[in-house]
């Protein structure tokens, strides 16, 4: 299923990221909210957010390399699911985010992050 | 009676004809007839190259040598005599003898393939300038030489030569325009449906089409710059391809007074009028037909060989007329007749798939498959087998699901060369062979475009029972190697990852190829791909080495390792300006800016105002000097001049993985250039070059592949090797393992040997693949893509602002600026 949905029930809790033709497709940015540093990726299968930190030593997980629905850190390679956040091979994960593109803009759930913020 | 004559052994034949049907028959006669003298007649300056590839010399600017079909040595290995620019001006079948301008020889037979030549059509004003047929090289030249980006372009034809003429003209920006006589395109091979897809795919390509056009007159006064049609229409337009359609070349038979109607009448041994003078390919017609396409040939020259040799009987019978092409970026297998008969389709306009079977009274008499053409093997092979179908609905559903295990031992695998499966079989089995390497060699299937490669790794996995050598995936997911995807390339046309992706899924499930791709696609268009800066790696997308904390380090272009106090000065004075945390030299002579956000790449890289050093690639990396002869008391030769020298040439080419280089002046050997991908040692009287040297992870001294005497000479071959691995190394194979792998004496070969041509193309290759780098860091200007060097809520320094300090500031580029770090904007309002 496409993470990308065109229509949330509601718009509150929403936070404006930025256009999104600011991700170039095939590409992932960081941005910074509440202190987490939240990547947001363009992939062939939607736009997809989770955190930017790779669990293993903290690697850049926009930086790294894109396939249709997972990334892969550049500093050691690791592979992160996008959809679960699940590390290919490692009883580890990332926080995973719903995100939504509405008019041509990326909106994060701000509610749904909320109880981790910290 | 005619078993007498049989018994004697003929001496020789002449084979006149260079194209792929003269070639044919040569092969076919020599694997008959080992001690046969024969001799080809070729009218081109060229040795027989592959006709049906021409578009490459336009598309890809490729060199008529590239689509030779066999290399020099294939000919005197065979002990074939090879003429070339040489016409046959006459030909007496009574005593055999075949006459030039300025010589004449007896043979003991002569075999006619002297295919066909363009149609000129009755076109007032068809002989202006600016109006070109499409046959030889020498029309490509012309085209080529015309087709400048946004030139209007008129094709007269919308056959299957005029639609591969027009699409290589798009792919070169002219603006093209298809003039066609008939109702709808390639109307020999399609029928409506498929004719109107394809004319949806060639107006997404931006073709215009104009069918039921009448061509009357070329316009304009001294060249061409229109056309006029019946209906009183015209078009305007910059330069004109006449493709429509071509016309057996038989002036020479007729004169020699041999049956001709619409080509040389032959019987099944493909003999014509007069005893042992033979005819094969598209001047010939047998049983009524002239066939204008490959496939027939190879059955028609194995007869024709057998009654040349002398050997058993073999009869040519007629072919099923089959084409597998590509028109307009679409795949397309046209096999029969599919106008008459019993029809059942398949069709799916969302994804350009029409798949078309006909049958008549049981038998399939044609079928076309467009956009997805699997399973053609065993369609083909149904129909020339005549096997009874009971279902038409589920033999076309199966055939798109065959695997190499169903394919009969008839059905052809290889289009270009003509090899069944059964061929590529019994030479697995007869002669052991392990590696698709050695399939390729021995049988041929595969060493034309490629494309039919995976099935040939099947067919091996299958005879082997999965064991097969060499399997390195450049796709893992997917199962595909190096050489699949490179086929999947070439036959594509493909310019870029997605497009890979899209044919084979290669990089789609996990992306770790993506980058061996993107490789891949540069490589093989000379660096005239499409760049997805997606399908890089970090460093190569802001072309910089990521570092642990994810900062990077910049190391700007030191050529051979020589600086000047000014160059130091100004590196000095950026890093202090911009706190670069430390400054470092390099194992390979360089200086390193470690710790450099990627915000500050761009004003950095201005600063310095020095080109990419590309110390974060797969690409040639330094070139490390020792001071030689220019100052020091034992250097015999010039180490610095030519290190600098090499770089310049090097610079910017990306390679397999990196390359390290160093040239020292002497044996002491100060750069350690026995230790590098490539290095070169002054010796007394001239100079060594080594390669496959490492000292890293693995140490090995470089093999001497060469010592030459001059500088120019060793420079040269260095930059063949470099060339050499380009195009033979896996992605991520260093130049030890690569040198390991395939044998120096088979680098040797490839590398030095200039009587085979190829360390000439390879340089020209190496040639266009430079011409078309620029410096990277040039993009600090014009980035591909107004995020290049920040993140959403940060922006790059801007290069190109004035040289002041950023005070305080140590990252001037961390301010939010989508998103207010501790006030949520209220939803529904965006955020610049």
């Amino acid at each position: 299923m496409n993470p990308t949905a065109t229509s949330p029930a509601s718009r509150s809790g929403l936070i404006a990221l930025c256009e999104a033709a600011d991700v170039p497709f095939g590409e992932g940015r960081s941005v910074t909210l509440h202190g987490r540093r939240i990547a947001i990726f363009n992939t062939a299968a939607g736009f997809f957010a989770i955190d930017n930190d790779c669990p293993h030593q903290g690697g850049p997980l926009s930086d790294g390399l894109l396939a249709d629905a997972c990334v892969t850190c550049p500093l050691h390679g690791r592979r992160v699911d996008l959809r679960s956040g699940r590390v290919q091979g490692h009883d580890e994960s990332v926080r995973t985010y719903e995100l939504y593109l509405l008019e041509g803009s990326l909106w994060l759930n701000f509610d749904a992050m909320e109880p981790l913020a910290a | 009676m005619s078993q007498t004559i049989r018994t004697r052994k003929r001496s020789s034949v002449a084979v006149i004809g260079g194209g792929i049907a003269g070639q044919a028959v040569i092969e076919a006669v020599r694997e008959q007839a080992p001690d046969l003298s024969i001799k080809l007649f070729c009218a081109e300056d060229h040795a027989p190259y592959d006709r049906v590839r021409l578009t490459e010399l336009i598309e890809h600017g490729r060199p008529v040598d590239d689509l030779r079909l066999r290399p020099d040595e294939w000919y005197a290995d065979h002990k074939i005599e090879v003429v070339t620019g040489t016409r046959v001006s006459r030909l007496d079948t009574r005593s055999l003898t075949v006459y030039t301008n300025d010589d004449a020889q007896r043979f003991g037979a002569v075999c006619l393939a002297t295919g066909s030549e363009a149609m000129v059509p009755p076109i007032e004003g068809a002989d202006k300038p600016g109006v070109f047929l499409y046959r030889y090289p020498g029309d490509c030249e012309q085209i080529l030489g015309n087709a400048r980006p946004g030139a209007r372009a008129a094709v007269i034809g919308g056959g299957l030569l005029g639609l591969e003429a027009a699409k290589a003209l798009v792919s070169l920006g002219c603006r093209v325009t298809v003039v066609h006589l008939m109702d709808r395109l390639m109307e020999r091979q399609l029928d409506a449906t498929a004719a109107a897809m394809l004319l949806n795919s060639m107006q997404d390509l931006s073709v215009e089409v104009l069918t039921e056009h009448a061509t009357v007159e070329v316009t304009g006064e001294h060249t061409a710059d229109g056309l006029r049609f019946a209906d009183g229409d015209s078009l305007a337009c910059d330069f004109i391809v006449v493709s429509v359609g071509v016309t057996p070349r038989i002036d020479l038979a007729k004169r020699a007074g041999l049956t001709c109607e619409r080509g040389v009448v032959v019987d099944d041994r493909m003999q014509a009028s007069a005893p042992d003078v033979f005819a094969v390919g598209e001047c010939a017609q047998h049983d009524g037909i002239v066939h204008g396409i490959v496939a027939p040939i190879y059955d028609q020259a194995q007869a024709a060989a057998a009654a040349i040799a002398r050997a058993k009987d073999v009869f040519y019978t007629g072919s099923i007329p089959s084409a597998k092409l590509k028109v307009m970026g679409v795949d397309l297998v046209a096999i029969g007749n599919v106008e008459n008969g019993e029809t059942v389709t398949f069709t799916d306009p969302a994804t350009g798939v029409y798949r078309k079977l006909a049958v008549s009274e049981g038998q399939m008499v044609g079928a076309v498959l467009m956009g997805d053409t699997r399973g053609h093997e065993l369609l083909l092979d149904i129909a020339k087998t005549g096997k009874l179908i009971e279902d038409p609905l589920a033999t076309l559903a199966r055939a798109s699901e065959a695997t190499a295990a169903e394919l009969p031992d008839g059905a052809q695998v290889c289009n270009c060369n003509g090899v069944c499966k059964g061929d590529i079989v019994s030479a697995i089995r007869e002669r052991g062979l392990t590696s698709i390497q050695e399939v390729v060699a021995v049988t041929r299937a595969g060493a034309g475009c490629g494309s039919c490669k995976p099935l040939v790794s099947e067919i091996l996995k299958l005879e082997t029972g999965d064991v097969v050598d060499e399997q390195a995936y450049l796709c893992p997911c997917k199962s595909l190697t190096r050489d699949d995807i490179a086929g999947v390339i070439r036959e594509h046309g493909a310019k870029s990852v997605s497009e890979v992706a899209t044919r084979c899924g290669a990089g789609r499930e996990c992306g770790a190829c993506k980058p061996g791709i993107a490789y891949l696609v540069s490589e093989i268009n000379d660096n005239k791909h499409r760049e997805e800066r997606g399908a890089r790696f970090i460093n190569d997308r802001v072309h910089a080495n990521i570092q642990k904390d994810g900062t990077f380090s910049v190391v700007p272009r030191i050529y051979g390792g020589v600086t000047s106090p000014a160059e130091l000065r100004r590196i000095a004075d950026v890093a202090e300006r911009y706190e670069v945390p430390m400054v470092k030299f390099t194992g390979g002579q360089r200086i390193d800016l470690l710790g450099v956000s990627k915000e500050q790449l761009p004003a950095i890289w201005e600063e310095l105002g020095m080109p990419s050093g590309h110390a974060y690639a797969k690409a040639v990396r330094t070139v490390k000097t020792c001071v030689g002869s220019r100052f020091c008391r034992f250097g015999i030769d010039d180490a610095i001049e030519m290190g600098i020298e090499l770089e310049h040439e090097w610079e910017g080419v990306y390679t397999p993985h990196k390359v390290k280089a160093a040239v020292s002046g002497c044996p002491r050997n100060c750069a350690e250039a026995s230790t590098k991908d490539i290095g070169l040692i002054a010796v007394e009287g001239g100079w060594q070059v080594r390669v496959g040297g490492a000292a890293g992870a693995s140490v090995r001294e470089g093999d001497v592949l060469v010592t030459v005497e001059t500088k120019g000479d060793a420079m040269r071959i260095a930059t063949t090797f470099l060339q050499y691995y380009r195009e033979h190394g896996e992605y991520l194979e260093r130049t030890y393992g690569f040198v390991e792998r395939v044998g120096l004496d088979v680098v040797r070969e490839n590398v030095l040997d200039e009587s085979t041509g190829e360390p000439q193309r390879l340089r020209e290759r190496f040639r266009l693949a430079r011409a078309a780098v620029t410096d990277p860091w040039l993009e600090r200007r014009e980035p591909v893509h107004p995020k290049q060097f920040s993140e959403i809520d940060s922006e790059a320094a801007p290069a190109g602002r004035p040289a002041v300090a950023f005070g305080s500031e140590s990252t001037p580029a961390q301010s939010p600026v989508a998103v207010n770090d501790s006030e949520p904007t209220p939803a529904g309002t965006p955020v610049a």
